[in-house]
């Protein structure tokens, strides 16, 4: 089930250094939201607040609060792995389990689960979820092959297929297409259109045509400068973003004035 | 610029290029040499010893090589040496995995460094001062250890005990799975801390638990170290001399009760008997070691077939 994202007066930090600074942006379920910017702008720390994956890194804070359907993810009580369960993440670069084969990959986050299937019940949810990332039928004669063994495309759909298999509220995707060529990003972008009738997506990109192609809202983060935090300037919907932003560093970053 | 100083770098470099090929082909014939030398050696001292041996040289369960005719075995020392060995690794392995997963993982940095060195200085103690440790320190204690084992598993036979002083084959393979474990511990947390940061986060992203990313991430990721560091500290443990002669009270028999006193290794039983040697006893002495030479090589190729097998799916195609 898709959910909501609302996100309130969010500071993070790295150690003593404040990344991003007093987030506030509300994500309707089952649309696509791109967050764009300048490198550095903490747009990919905001995307790793969104799932507690900022606390990974040494030193990572997090002040505010982030609601998925009005509960907060850093209530006290709540358990990081449980939100990582709920909301799904695709990488920049792809990174499927090098040691397991492509059919394990698909089935990783639901072995977590601790639920038993069936055999058929797995083989079931392996072929929906490939089927869904367009790599069944590239892949369904070697499920059983390691999943390194793919270009880097095919991997990065597995990783998607990985995303997905948990059944996830929202999926994060930090620059999926960045390393990938042209052929796989618009196979990526096609998949994001389909998946947004069941996710709540939210896409981190370097390319802004890509996020005109792909989502619904545009969100532009900046910085001041040089070790001062990111902000969020303005978020709206796309084609405005595109033709006729509010603020002004928006249309400077667009037009490529800068950045 | 003119072309005569752009020209001249490169054939300085090219002499350069002529000493260094030069030094690395020579060290890589003189390794080859080296080897072949001893191997030569070995065999050649064996065949004489093995041709006047009037026993079965694998299955004879004694060694008196300096008798006239000589007749010995090594049915004794295969026995002592891989069982002791073996101890050692079921011992050794889990323990050191552990700790390296701890220091690569678990531990806070503060905590992670120090331990990291306490192993490595474990590395260093040479092993006449384990065998001293083992013999003075160890063999009393391990006792009441092996009565209570006796009390519960006795039935087993192999963990059957008579009471006899503690300085057996399960007390060699305690001794040396203290000693092996560093070289493993270090080689795997090398190994740990360089599984690739985007599978871990692949799988904390899944909702993994720390276990579970240790599960999915490193410790496949690891496996082929794990097995190279095991045989590194199989190698050691086979080969180890002065800690083992020191701890057990040897006696050339198979005695299929590890905790009671006898037994002998190769190595253990080439320092105790090569003093007294005659020229015959020697030759047999380096026919035994000629064997372990042999099992060492075989250990070391059957660790490569299995890190091959897994290669498909190393971590090295990511």
């Amino acid at each position: 089930m898709a959910k909501r994202i609302d996100v309130n007066g969010l500071n993070a930090y790295y150690g003593g250094h404040k990344a991003i600074e007093d987030i506030t942006l509300h994500v309707e379920p089952r649309s696509v939201t791109a967050f764009i910017g300048p490198s550095g702008c903490g747009k990919s720390t905001f995307l790793r607040t969104l799932n507690r994956m900022h606390e990974v890194t040494p030193g990572g804070r997090v002040e505010g609060e982030v609601l998925l359907d009005n509960e907060n993810l850093y209530g006290p009580g709540v358990d990081p792995v449980q939100v990582r369960r709920t909301v799904g993440m695709v990488f920049q670069r792809p990174n499927p389990f090098p040691t397991m084969s492509i059919y394990d990959n698909v089935l990783a986050g639901v072995r977590l689960n601790g639920i038993r299937y069936s055999r058929s019940q797995l083989d079931d949810l392996v072929e929906k979820n490939l089927r869904g990332a367009n790599l069944w039928k590239e892949v369904k004669d070697r499920l059983h092959k390691p999943g390194a063994g793919l270009s880097g495309g095919q991997q990065q759909r597995l990783c998607l297929a990985r995303a997905t298999a948990v059944e996830p509220d929202v999926l994060l995707m930090d620059e999926p297409c960045s390393a990938l060529d042209p052929i796989s990003t618009l196979a990526i972008e096609d998949l994001i259109d389909q998946m947004k009738s069941r996710y709540t997506i939210v896409i981190v990109t370097h390319n802004m045509q890509q996020a005109a192609r792909v989502s619904e809202r545009t969100a532009f983060f900046n910085l001041a400068g040089v070790g001062q935090p990111g902000r969020l300037i303005e978020v709206d919907a796309t084609d405005k973003i595109f033709s006729n932003p509010s603020e002004k560093a928006t249309e400077d970053y667009i037009s490529g004035r800068f950045g | 610029m003119s072309p005569t100083t752009t020209a001249s770098p490169p054939s300085t470099g090219r002499t350069g290029d002529r000493i260094f090929s030069g030094l690395s082909k020579g060290a890589g014939i003189a390794l080859l040499a080296i080897m072949a030398a001893i191997a030569v050696f070995l065999t050649a001292r064996a065949v004489v010893a093995i041709r006047a041996n009037e026993g079965n040289f694998l299955t004879t369960f004694e060694w008196n090589a300096n008798a006239d005719p000589p007749v010995f075995g090594i049915a004794v020392l295969l026995f002592g040496t891989v069982a002791s060995s073996l101890i050692a690794m079921l011992l050794a392995v889990p323990v050191a995995v552990g700790i390296a997963l701890f220091i690569s993982h678990y531990a806070p940095r503060r905590l992670a460094t120090p331990i990291g060195y306490v192993v490595d200085l474990l590395a260093a103690v040479p092993s006449i001062i384990y065998g001293l440790w083992g013999a003075l320190f160890l063999v009393p204690r391990l006792t009441g250890l092996y009565e209570w084992l006796d009390q519960f598993f006795g039935w087993t036979g192999v963990l059957s005990y008579d009471g006899s002083p503690a300085r057996s084959l399960m007390t060699v393979g305690i001794l040396l799975a203290i000693m092996i474990l560093p070289i493993i511990t270090s080689v795997t947390r090398e190994v740990f801390l360089q599984t690739p940061k985007a599978n871990e986060e692949a799988a904390l992203a899944l909702g993994a638990t720390r276990w579970e990313v240790v599960r999915m991430a490193v410790l496949p990721f690891g496996r082929s170290g794990v097995i190279s560091a095991s045989m590194l500290g199989l190698g050691r443990a086979l080969g180890e001399t002065m800690a083992v002669a020191t701890v057990l009270s040897p006696a050339f028999l198979i005695n299929l009760s590890l905790l009671e006193s006898g037994g002998a290794t190769f190595a253990q039983n080439i320092a105790s008997q090569f003093k007294e040697a005659g020229s015959m006893g020697r030759d047999a002495l380096i026919a035994s070691g000629l064997v372990l030479f042999l099992l060492t090589l075989v250990v070391n190729g059957a660790a490569r077939l299995i890190i091959a097998r897994h290669k498909e799916y190393s971590g090295a195609a990511a």
